[in-house]
């Protein structure tokens, strides 16, 4: 019988954050992806925070998980603003074309 | 009396500052007569404390006027120490230099020939010139006038700085601005040992009062210092010597002599001043002042003894050979220093100070009067140029033969007493050394004799050899050139003879000149002295008159009678043409300065700018870390790729290494 115990839950948030990870580092083309990466990796966080809320017994780490998807939400919204106006200005969302930072 | 003594070196001071500052508002005539008012007042109030401390019995005044600071029990003070040695000498630096105020006038009247038309320096050089010789005056007189060691040595720079000023005043020469740095650079020389001197008093009595110090006196000759690894020096004769080391750069002693014929480069009434009068005998007055350091170091006296001896005798040499009028007197007043500085070593400090005396007043004589004959031969200084001037220049001549006298010591001129005195005294010292030193003092009798009337001869005497233009300006100079040489001509005539059984036998010194009993070199002298008349009845009759006579008598067959025979000599024997070449190239020593020293810190300087500047600093330091940050730089901006998801990784690689290190090293 498979118990579910706190380290499977950390195990998802482990996968949850690498495969972020690996969508911010492999995508070459959409900044949208990229966006919805940041997104996942902090639900991964997210996770991991109820996981141990859980384990110890202890609403703080839950409260602090509402408190994060709010951030996430706006952080969201200003992302997709940004985009937007990245569009319309450069007329192309390609992360390879986005090479302004170069000195 | 305070006040008084404050006000000698401030007038001169002040005549100094409206003359420097305002010398363009105030004009010529204004310049010469605010420095001339002060240096004269500096006069007229030295004669006044000289009248209350030897004629009114006034005591010996030894009291601080500022003090400065106080760093940790060393205090730094500006005082006055006045007593008859002080009186003396502020009587004759002051007496000297308004003589040379005076002269001045006369001397620098047309100095704007002396500079480029459109010379910016030129403009109130006049104004600039008496502005210098006031603010001398004022340094000398902070330098006797001295009770601590601190204003001795700021006076003693000062006068070495004035002189650096005065020497190099017609800038627009390359030769006087050359006499000027290597004046400045020996003097450095002697004054670092001066300085290391100074140090190791403080280090030893923790004072730099010279009260203090001079207790002390006794104390330190017991006391040793180790300064090459186990070997042990008395005290006070490494002090001694290091102090007199500084007197070998101020009074030009061998092998520190070399700045003082160059400087003859200087106008004329300086070279009367600061290079025949004063400045040089700063030495003198400072080992003196020192006695009763001095006294306790018969290494220290020994030293100093021989290498006056060398100078007083060398030196002279060179004189013989020299045709410079000014470059004669120059190495005379060489060789006359090393007499100074022999009678030094036999512990005859009142002979010395006496001489320094006498010398200072028939030796800006005979520069005032070099210096006329040069106004008179529009300045022409080669002596080869002159002769027969006896009937253009009677007062030139006249006082020129009076100080020719003086200084080779014809019975009953000033010279004869204090040259007497003095090599009587190296006769009975009992110093180390003192054998050959009462040599060279007999010998260079004859040798001052001989140049000194082998110039008198060759300016004043023989075939008229200057050109035919000269010869018709040819005229004696104006009262303000003859009128100081009048004044100078009676003390050299008289003084010696007014002032011998005070000073010399006499207790005129007191407690300012100490001497132990067993060094009282002058005392035995003193036994067989009876009167002014019986000292020059015996001088007629011994050694040193025989000699100075057969030195006038040999320049008179060599200059007058058979004027070629000179030159025929030098040719014929090869060993007189070989010792003239040594004196004419002054025994090689601006030789030997320039290729050792000279050369030396010059290829030390080239090898360091070669090595340390342009391999080290500018090449590895500068260079090399602009290139080390462009190569760094190369190779980091291939990171900056300018996308963003490289950024992205690079932060999460970064949270990655400190959580690692966090998890590692956290715990503790």
């Amino acid at each position: 019988m498979l118990t579910v115990t706190l380290s499977s839950y950390l195990t998802l948030g482990a996968l949850l954050f690498a495969i972020s990870v690996a969508g911010i580092f492999l995508n070459r083309k959409n900044v949208v992806i990229l966006l919805m990466c940041i997104e996942l990796m902090l639900l991964a966080a997210n996770i991991n925070f109820v996981a141990f809320s859980h384990y110890l017994n202890d609403t703080a780490g839950q409260i602090f998980v509402f408190f994060i998807l709010t951030v996430a939400a706006s952080e969201a919204a200003i992302g997709l603003a940004i985009l937007v106006v990245l569009f319309r200005n450069r007329h192309t969302i390609d992360v390879d074309q986005l090479d302004e930072m170069k000195g | 009396m305070e006040t008084l003594y404050l006000a000698i070196p401030l007038a001169s001071l002040l005549g100094a500052i409206i003359a420097g500052f305002f010398g363009g508002q105030i004009g010529r005539k204004g310049a010469h007569t605010v420095t001339i008012l002060g240096v004269g007042t500096s006069f007229v109030l030295s004669l006044v404390a000289l009248n209350h401390h030897v004629f009114a019995g006034g005591e010996t005044y030894n009291e601080t006027v500022y003090t400065w600071m106080v760093v940790e029990g060393l205090r730094f003070e500006v005082g006055f120490l006045i007593d008859r040695l002080t009186v003396m000498m502020m009587s004759v630096v002051t007496g000297v230099s308004l003589a040379v105020h005076v002269y001045t006038i006369g001397y620098m009247a047309d100095d704007e020939h002396n500079w480029p038309k459109d010379s910016k320096a030129g403009k109130n050089s006049y104004q600039r010139f008496f502005s210098y010789i006031s603010l001398f005056t004022f340094s000398m007189l902070m330098l006797v006038m001295a009770n601590n060691f601190l204003q001795l040595f700021f006076g003693w720079e000062a006068v070495g700085l004035v002189s650096y000023l005065l020497i190099g005043f017609w800038t627009v020469r390359p030769t006087a601005v050359y006499a000027n740095m290597k004046a400045f650079l020996v003097n450095r020389v002697g004054d670092f040992g001066f300085i290391l001197g100074i140090a190791a008093i403080v280090m030893y009595t923790g004072s730099l009062d010279y009260q203090e110090v001079f207790l002390q006196g006794e104390a330190l000759s017991t006391q040793t210092m180790s300064i090459f690894m186990n070997t042990e020096w008395s005290v006070v004769s490494v002090i001694c010597i290091l102090l007199f080391v500084g007197a070998m750069g101020k009074s030009a002693q061998v092998p520190l002599h070399v700045w003082l014929p160059d400087s003859m480069e200087g106008p004329t009434p300086i070279s009367a001043l600061i290079h025949a009068a004063t400045m040089v005998t700063a030495g003198i007055f400072m080992v003196t002042r020192m006695s009763p350091l001095f006294e306790f170091s018969d290494a220290a006296l020994s030293f100093v003894m021989v290498i006056g001896a060398i100078t007083a005798f060398s030196m002279g040499l060179i004189g013989i050979v020299q045709n410079d009028i000014k470059r004669v007197v120059a190495y005379s007043t060489l060789s006359q220093l090393g007499y100074m500085t022999v009678a030094l070593g036999a512990s005859a400090y009142s002979a010395a100070v006496y001489h320094l005396m006498t010398h200072a007043f028939f030796k800006a004589l005979l520069f005032l009067a070099a210096g006329s004959v040069i106004i008179a031969m529009h300045h022409e200084q080669d002596m080869r140029k002159m002769g027969g001037l006896k009937k253009y220049m009677p007062i030139t001549y006249w006082t020129s033969l009076i100080g020719s006298l003086a200084l080779i010591g014809f019975p009953g001129f000033s010279g004869f007493f204090s040259k007497d005195s003095i090599i009587e005294a190296v006769h009975n010292s009992t110093i180390p050394g003192h054998s050959i030193a009462y040599a060279a003092v007999l010998g260079g009798v004859f040798i001052t004799a001989f140049y000194s009337f082998r110039m008198f001869f060759m300016v004043f005497h023989g075939e008229e050899r200057m050109d035919k233009h000269t010869k018709e300006h040819l005229h004696e100079t104006s009262w303000v050139v003859t009128g100081p040489l009048i004044a100078l001509a009676i003390p050299s005539v008289m003084i010696g003879a007014m002032t011998i059984s005070s000073m010399l036998f006499g207790d005129y010194f007191g407690t300012a000149v100490f001497v132990r009993e067993s060094h009282d070199a002058l005392a035995k002298v003193g036994e067989n002295f009876h009167g002014v008349w019986g000292f020059v009845e015996h001088g007629v009759f011994s050694w040193p008159f025989l000699l100075a006579m057969a030195g006038v008598l040999t320049a008179w067959i060599m200059y007058i009678k058979q004027p070629g025979m000179a030159a025929a000599m030098v040719n014929k024997y090869s060993l007189i043409r070989f010792f003239h070449k040594v004196l004419e190239n002054k025994y090689y020593a601006d030789d030997f300065n320039d290729a050792a020293f000279g050369g030396g810190s010059r290829g030390l300087g080239k090898r360091l700018w070669k090595y340390g500047d342009i391999a080290f600093i500018d090449g590895l330091l500068v260079n090399g870390s602009a290139k080390f940050v462009g190569w760094f730089s190369g190779i980091t901006r291939k990171i900056q790729t300018g996308l963003l998801y490289h950024y992205a990784f690079a932060m999460i690689i970064g949270v990655l290494l400190l959580m690692t290190f966090f998890v590692i090293f956290g715990n503790n």
